[in-house]
């Protein structure tokens, strides 16, 4: 499995075609007590850059892009009831949705780890 | 960093916020605390000990000479030639069309008028203020001047520790002070002017302190069990829950008091006088002739709305709007302010708010939508 950073700061885990999305833990920071999540219907098709999902925090919407295209086929129903996962685990169990990857050449334009990391650095 | 940023003004507590670990964001042209540990816990923690809040963007003005209490009465609707010394009153600065420029307190400190007005349009305010009062009044900003406000449930305990004292030995301590009552102080030989007031629903402080002495204050008091350092983030929020509108979103120039659900600044004496700034529109709204109204919003479901969601009525058409919406902390679901039809306004009334292209389902709520908790003087 590889995983893959936007600097929308978004996390992609990749297994084999599909891709699991997310945010990043430094994005939940941003974004303080999360209260909600709207996630995409399943089957729906993403294209990359569509908005995805909104994140409501306490004070504001925030948009979550599709960091790469594909069809919609599983969302986080643990979101509904339990919004605050994606604060206390934003890159494991607050997970968005997964996605049949669509175009895995897309994904050329993400990031790795490392330069995730140094991406967030220089904020 | 944006050139934006870089224009912002730095508040004379702004490292003070930096040294607490505060995320600083710009805010009527300052840089400010947005949060510390985080909104939730900050609002829950005003609700129920007791927040640091710095507010010293909030324009302080000091009205002095004769018929000040009078000139200013042409442009609000507020009593304020009967307001005893001692006393504060929430008025309203209107235009000359009756729309709300700002919202306010108004001070009677015996000896002058002492205003506290929004950051972001304070200096419209000086120049309305200098344009429409008379040559014989004085209008002073105090820009030397820093404000702190204390809120929550242990305000009082908190502040009691600090070893304020009345400004003249037979004078009232801080406790001693009810809501919408205001003093003058020493500490440590610091001149204080503290209101039994706020912008969160429950009982507390607000302090001015002279700028220079501001970090001594709030350090002093954040030396306290009780309190803790609140950013604007809980500030909104709690607001929100204690129905408080928040100029610029839930007032503004294009709006009249009564549609604004604020008739109760009309005072009665006023209305009869009918000598202010635009009162021929504003009193045609009164008391309950106006097209719409603001009005609070329980949200079905867990997901807010937000300022600018429309409220739509069975056809699709747009028919209201939000002018703010979040997620209530102590009541743990989404709440609003909005503008709707007048027919549409009664408690309880179901309402259709659009949002992304989603429909929402939201009733018409009373507010506050949580009790407010103030120390008021007790009914004689």
């Amino acid at each position: 499995m590889s995983r893959y950073y936007t600097d929308e700061h978004e996390w992609v885990d990749v297994e084999g075609d599909t891709a699991t999305v997310g945010i990043t833990d430094y994005a939940q920071e941003q974004l303080g007590d999360i209260v909600f999540v709207e996630v995409p219907d399943v089957g729906t098709e993403l294209g990359q850059g569509d908005d995805a999902a909104v994140v409501e925090s306490v004070k504001a919407a925030s948009d979550v892009y599709a960091a790469v295209s594909g069809e919609v086929i599983e969302v986080n129903e643990m979101l509904e009831d339990e919004p605050g996962l994606v604060n206390s685990s934003a890159e494991e169990d607050g997970w968005f949705f997964r996605l049949t990857l669509a175009d895995k050449d897309e994904l050329d334009d993400l990031m790795d780890e490392k330069a995730y990391k140094a991406f967030v650095d220089g904020l | 960093m944006s050139d934006n940023e870089e224009n912002l003004k730095q508040l004379p507590l702004g490292d003070w916020h930096r040294g607490l670990g505060a995320r600083m964001v710009p805010f009527a042209g300052y840089q400010m605390p947005v949060q510390y540990e985080g909104v939730m816990a900050e609002h829950i923690w005003t609700r129920t000990e007791a927040g640091l809040f710095d507010v010293s963007h909030m324009g302080q003005l000091q009205l002095t000479g004769d018929g000040a209490a009078d000139a200013l009465e042409r442009i609000t609707p507020g009593n304020l030639s009967a307001l005893a010394a001692g006393k504060i009153r929430y008025t309203l600065l209107l235009a000359q069309d009756g729309g709300i420029l700002d919202d306010l307190m108004v001070t009677n400190t015996g000896h002058n008028l002492y205003l506290v007005v929004n950051g972001a349009t304070k200096y419209d305010d000086i120049a309305y203020l200098r344009e429409q009062l008379p040559d014989s009044v004085t209008l002073n900003h105090l820009e030397d001047a820093a404000l702190l406000a204390l809120q929550g449930p242990k305000a009082a305990e908190a502040i009691a520790k600090l070893g304020i004292d009345p400004h003249e030995p037979d004078w009232p301590e801080p406790t001693d002070l009810y809501f919408m009552e205001a003093g003058p102080f020493l500490w440590r030989g610091i001149p204080l002017g503290i209101s039994r007031s706020g912008y969160t629903g429950e009982d507390g402080f607000e302090i001015s302190v002279p700028s220079e002495h501001a970090e001594t204050l709030a350090s002093a008091l954040m030396e306290l069990e009780e309190v803790r350092p609140i950013g604007l983030g809980a500030r909104d929020s709690l607001r929100l829950e204690a129905g408080l509108p928040l100029y610029g979103h839930d007032m503004g120039p294009g709006l009249l008091p009564v549609e604004a659900n604020l008739s109760f600044a009309l005072s009665k004496v006023r209305r009869e006088e009918g000598n202010f700034a635009g009162a021929e529109r504003v009193l045609a709204q009164y008391p309950d002739k106006a097209a719409k109204k603001r009005v609070g919003l329980f949200v079905d479901g867990r997901q807010p709305v937000r300022e600018g969601a429309t409220i739509v009525d069975d056809t699709g058409a747009s028919i209201g709007v939000v002018t703010s919406g979040g997620f209530s902390p102590t009541l743990q679901r989404p709440i609003a302010m909005a503008y709707v039809p007048m027919d549409l306004s009664e408690t309880g009334t179901a309402i259709a708010v659009e949002q992304r292209g989603k429909k929402i389902a939201c009733t018409v709520a009373d507010m506050p939508f949580v009790k407010h908790h103030y120390h008021r003087k007790p009914k004689q």
